[in-house]
């Protein structure tokens, strides 16, 4: 589904991804952890079209599409979904128009219908029990004066209505208790399926105790620098990343 | 005019006395004269005067103009056109060609308490007579005065104690002459106590080569606890120029409620917008929205005059201006000594979205008495990228994005309107105004 090759990346002309090789398939669910500063964010970011990136180098196939050649919104067309780290909060656009338009720009790209209001509502019912997220919130403006918890919901409520290909999510468990925690990972988890694909950003361990990953990648200095399975995070979660950097410094200096 | 005469000079010289309108047995012709008088007075306004600073009027004077205002008619296929620029409510409607009243066009409320008619048809009415040309405010303004002094005609609007109407009343101005004409119209509303009223007005340019410039004046009474929903839409072609002058007098327990929608594409329209506060526990909630592409320059100067204690004043502006497009903002706010226990509110709020576009803003607080809370803001920003990002991460494409965070901005405003088809229309103007934005 998304081959990335030889990956460079730079803001403001400092060189942040130096070279990243990833191969996501269909249902796979993989897990990019890493130090702060070492990309992880960054990465997403350019796969989602972020402007102020600039790609130096390599390439991002997407469903055999030259993803770096997309805008932002036909990235999100063709399938891919970011769940923001800091989702914006925007006064004055209602939550629910707000996806009654991502919904209905996504479907006119693939030569569908404007949804009916019927079908609109009966999707978003339904998506909103699957996730658990609080109806009340669904008619105010856009992430206004949601809490922490809240606006990380509503980005995986997004998640659920959009129904992407490939859904990257930011640190969704940064500023969550594990109450959130656990409400959050239970609606990715219902979300997964054999033709979904999910890349899950975390610096912490312990959102892969409830959202499961097929591969952990430790991404370290703008490279990924090992490649695992669950057992990956746990050995990081006890030993800390300082071995890795050790080991790649032992490397380079070889 | 020629080009070694001012307009004021045209005007001044031009017209002696005697080619003052003679309305029904010259009623209020003393009235003309005096305004005749204290437009000679006060001269006219240069950049050099305080409440021009930022509107170079004299350059929209240059051209030659026709003070005759002819009358003007429209066909039904015009009126066609109209309607596909004005909003369509379930409403009554006034249709005023060059400032005349057209009965045959319109959809007049049954005779009862309410009664519509033309001010020069109204010359010996006792409100009038009370009334015409004397609110406080308008005596410093030349504009106001020479309209006073040389109008053809307008709408006369009374509602009697307690009446009101079973639907708003749309007031269609249209304006349309096949040679450069300033036309001044003026029209008189008088809300007798406890009265309610719903009124839009949409102002309509035809001319596609004349210039029409429009001075026109709405003067408002609203008597005890009487109610006003006033809504103003702006959205004459490209070469019509407009001041209005819309100035109310609020007494004890009445409440107004005033919007202003500027939309494109008028190259100026100056809107003078003032209230006087004469009576306590009034409530006045002041609305603007602007919209400005092109040349346009728009400029609204508001006053809201606190005479009295325990008045309440609220006041939000809210523009967003494209390509070279000008705005001004000028709010005043008088808190007179007396004026204790006053509540009076200001905020104007600015979304450029061109490098070339441009605002002056200026709080004017005057404030004597010690007991009152006031404030008043001023922003100016451009689109959040961060919000347009996140809005384009979930497939929503430049414009329809930038549709949604225009909306949001003016939400303020139109979340406001009590007329469900206004806001319809308000938000598809919205719409239009950005898609051309994005595609010019």
């Amino acid at each position: 589904m998304l081959t990335i090759k030889n990956l460079h990346a730079e803001v403001d002309g400092k060189k942040i991804l130096k070279g990243i090789n990833l191969e996501i398939k269909k249902g796979e669910m993989h897990a990019i952890m890493g130090p702060n500063g070492s990309g992880k964010s960054s990465l997403s970011s350019v796969l989602a079209g972020r402007e102020n990136y600039t790609v130096t180098e390599g390439e991002v196939i997407f469903e055999g599409k030259n993803l770096l050649d997309l805008s932002p919104e036909n990235r999100a067309r063709e399938g891919i979904f970011l769940a923001f780290q800091y989702p914006v909060e925007i006064p004055g656009v209602s939550n629910l128009n707000f996806l009654k338009t991502a919904l209905n720009e996504i479907r006119t790209y693939h030569g569908l219908a404007p949804i009916e209001a019927k079908e609109f509502l009966k999707l978003t019912k339904e998506k909103q029990q699957l996730v658990d997220f609080n109806a009340n919130l669904m008619n105010r403006s856009l992430n206004e004066g949601f809490s922490g918890g809240e606006k990380k919901r509503n980005e995986v409520f997004q998640l659920a209505m959009l129904d992407p290909k490939l859904a990257i999510l930011d640190e969704t468990d940064s500023g969550l208790d594990i109450d959130a925690l656990r409400i959050v990972a239970a609606g990715v988890n219902k979300l997964r399926s054999a033709d979904k694909a999910f890349m899950v950003i975390t610096h912490y361990q312990r959102l892969l105790d409830y959202i499961v990953p097929d591969f952990v990648h430790v991404l370290y200095d703008g490279r990924i620098v090992k490649t695992g399975n669950k057992e990956l995070a746990l050995e990081l979660e006890e030993k800390g990343y300082d071995w890795l950097k050790e080991e790649v410094h032992q490397k380079e200096s070889v | 005019m020629t080009s070694d005469k001012s307009f004021f000079d045209f005007i001044s010289n031009g017209l002696p006395g005697p080619e003052l309108r003679k309305d029904a047995d010259n009623a209020i012709l003393p009235a003309r004269q005096l305004a005749f008088s204290r437009f000679r007075a006060l001269g006219l306004p240069s950049v050099k005067t305080e409440e021009w600073r930022y509107t170079n009027i004299q350059r929209f004077l240059k051209d030659s103009f026709s003070l005759a205002q002819e009358e003007g008619t429209i066909t039904a296929e015009q009126l066609k056109v109209v309607n596909t620029k004005v909003p369509q409510l379930d409403s009554y409607t006034a249709v005023l060609v060059n400032g005349r009243l057209q009965t045959t066009l319109s959809n007049l409320p049954a005779e009862g308490k309410v009664s519509i008619s033309t001010l020069s048809g109204a010359a010996n009415n006792t409100q009038l007579q009370l009334w015409f040309d004397k609110h406080p405010h308008l005596q410093q303004q030349p504009f106001a005065a020479l309209n006073a002094a040389l109008f053809a005609d307008g709408l006369f609007i009374e509602a009697g104690v307690n009446a009101s109407l079973d639907k708003p009343l749309h007031i269609l101005h249209i304006y349309t002459t096949a040679e450069n004409a300033f036309i001044q119209p003026r029209h008189l509303l008088v809300l007798h106590k406890g009265a309610t009223l719903e009124i839009v007005e949409s102002s309509v340019g035809l001319n596609e080569t004349a210039i029409a410039f429009v001075n026109s004046v709405t003067e408002i009474i609203l008597e005890e606890n009487a109610e006003l929903w006033h809504y103003n839409l702006q959205s004459s072609e490209k070469n019509s120029r407009h001041i209005y002058h819309t100035s109310t007098v609020q007494k004890a327990d009445s409440r107004y409620h005033h919007f202003n929608f500027t939309l494109p594409s008028a190259e100026l329209t100056r809107n003078n917008l003032s209230v006087a506060l004469t009576g306590s526990n009034t409530e006045t909630n002041l609305h603007g929205l602007y919209l400005a592409t092109d040349q346009q320059h728009v400029d609204n100067h508001t006053f809201v005059d606190h005479l009295v204690p325990n008045c309440n004043s609220n006041e939000l502006y809210k523009g967003v201006l494209l390509d070279n497009s000008n705005g001004v903002f000028t709010g005043k706010i008088h808190v007179h000594q007396d004026a204790q226990k006053t509540n009076a509110f200001q905020q104007n709020n600015n979304l450029l979205m061109s490098e070339k576009a441009s605002i002056n803003s200026q709080p004017q607080l005057e404030i004597y008495a010690d007991d009152v809370k006031c404030s008043h803001g001023f922003t100016v920003g451009r689109f959040s990228e961060e919000s347009l990002f996140y809005l384009r991460s979930r497939g929503i494409g430049e414009e329809a994005a930038k549709t949604l965070l225009v909306n949001a901005f003016a939400f303020d405003i139109t979340d406001q309107v009590h007329i469900p088809a206004l806001q319809d229309f308000l938000s598809e103007k919205i719409r239009r105004y950005v898609s051309g934005a994005i595609n010019n």
